[in-house]
């Protein structure tokens, strides 16, 4: 067998992703903290206030890289998914059903702070523009794979199931955001697009930007090996490894948490 | 192991379950009342006046055909996985494809179809203007087939469960969202006076995408519901 392909194999097995992910999670936590601290200081300290929005456009540097997570993790959850259905890694499945709440977070993160900056920028919480009303149906896709996946008795069948959905979610998420621009468009000529000016972007709003994309990345692998580990330990709570390292495992966890 | 042809087990499957939902044919006309009452509620909610009511009648149409489609999704895979049917189309060795392109095509046919019949009444009753009803319903024709395509996968994925409840609802809806944006918005191109053709090709390129790769995804599914 290929080195490569045995080392796939060995860090997809339940113990061995248990044990690698427990050494690696400090590090993402400590570096989601360090770098996201840097980048608050610095977008919400050092850089200078918008001359046209004022302090309130720094709500961007927790809204943008949200917004970017938003699409990102679902991409991810899509990727595992695919993983899971083609070679029934059943890591890759953890991976999916554990990053879906993350994604989740990260969207409604991206729809609060959207509308807290919409008060003094549009003088409304909610506008139905095109990226808010993509956003919003894309949390909501994200509650579709959530919801089907809660709803099966059987965790693998379920993370079948998940994973096909979040395959057509990530084929239609271009497809939903296209139409909605389009239908904007339609619907109320042009609305006031002060974000779209994205590549002229200072350097003192450019780097806390990045930092804090870093950050959000970090916090995401971390966050994601912290629930997966959980989960892990609970689908396998039957097995060896898990009853020499935890005695009584499978009591407390016979079959799916609520 | 692969008995009869590929014809055979298409349209054995269609007369079967097409058999099937006449002998229930009161449910047929469940999501045909269904909408008729919304599109009632509407100028009750709204308000009698003509000019308010027309301005909205392409968009409730669209709402409503939406809503009644999801009614009768639930039935399409539910008895077939309880009743272990699913498992013999699996180990039939018939094109999955196939038939699942024979389940989207049935309920199309009961409930795609009876609603694009009924929709330029409402549009009417609801004041739209006449040139507008024929840019309705080709929309609606080229949208439904795709709601049907969407609403088999959907109740595929969830046809091993014991009840989908408003799962069914969340999974569609928000991948519905294209169809209702362009059939919604050939309509209302067409009564501001403008052209169609831009919203009903987009809406045309869907159809074809969705009817080619639909049977796939649901095909997929299904085979996770039997497994």
């Amino acid at each position: 067998m290929h080195p490569l392909w045995l080392w796939f194999h060995k860090t997809g097995s339940p113990p061995m992703f248990y044990r690698l992910a427990g050494k690696l999670m400090p590090w993402f936590w400590a570096l989601a903290v360090i770098i996201g601290v840097i980048g608050l200081y610095l977008g919400l300290v050092r850089a200078p206030a918008d001359y046209l929005q004022g302090e309130s456009a720094r709500i961007m540097y927790i809204h943008v890289p949200s917004a970017w997570m938003s699409m990102f993790i679902f991409a991810f959850m899509a990727f595992c998914g695919a993983l899971a259905l083609i070679w029934h890694v059943k890591i890759s499945e953890v991976l999916m059903i554990s990053a879906a709440p993350i994604g989740m977070g990260f969207t409604v993160v991206t729809l609060i702070t959207g509308s807290l900056w919409g008060r003094p920028t549009w003088g409304t919480y909610w506008e139905w523009d095109a990226r808010m009303t993509s956003e919003l149906v894309l949390l909501f896709l994200y509650f579709g794979v959530q919801g089907l996946y809660s709803a099966f008795d059987d965790r693998r069948k379920g993370a079948r199931a998940a994973a096909i959905l979040a395959l057509i979610g990530l084929v239609n998420l271009p497809i939903i955001h296209y139409s909605v621009e389009w239908w904007n468009t339609l619907h109320q000529g042009s609305s006031i697009k002060l974000l779209s000016g994205k590549s002229t972007i200072h350097p003192s709003m450019l780097w806390p930007l990045l930092l804090m994309a870093i950050a959000t990345k970090f916090w995401f692998v971390a966050s994601l090996l912290h629930r997966a580990r959980g989960d892990v330990l609970e689908m396998e709570s039957g097995k060896d490894w898990v009853q020499q390292m935890l005695p009584g495992a499978a009591e407390s966890a016979d079959g799916k948490a609520p | 192991m692969r008995n009869g042809s590929a014809r055979a087990a298409f349209v054995g499957l269609l007369a079967r379950d097409g058999m099937g939902l006449w002998r229930r044919r009161g449910e047929l006309l469940s999501p045909l009342m269904f909408a008729v009452m919304v599109a009632t509620l509407f100028p009750l909610a709204l308000g009698p006046e003509a000019a308010r009511l027309s301005s909205v009648a392409g968009g409730v149409c669209w709402v409503i055909v939406l809503l009644a489609g999801q009614l009768s999704l639930d039935a399409l895979f539910r008895s077939d996985a309880e009743d272990g049917s699913l498992d013999a189309m699996l180990v039939s060795g018939q094109s999955l494809y196939l038939l699942a392109l024979a389940k989207i095509l049935l309920h199309w046919l009961t409930t795609g179809l009876p609603l694009l019949l009924v929709a330029p009444a409402i549009a009417l009753a609801l004041g739209m203007p006449k040139f507008g009803v024929t840019t309705l319903m080709l929309a609606l024709l080229l949208g439904t087939p795709q709601l049907s395509v969407l609403g088999a996968c959907a109740a595929a994925l969830t046809a091993s469960l014991r009840r989908s409840g408003i799962l069914l609802a969340l999974i569609v809806l928000p991948l519905a969202v294209p169809v209702l944006i362009f059939g919604a918005g050939a309509v209302e191109a067409v009564l501001v006076g403008g052209q169609a053709s831009q919203a009903l090709l987009l809406l045309a390129a869907g159809a074809v995408l969705s009817l080619a790769f639909g049977p796939l995804v649901c095909a997929s599914a299904m085979r996770m519901s039997a497994s």
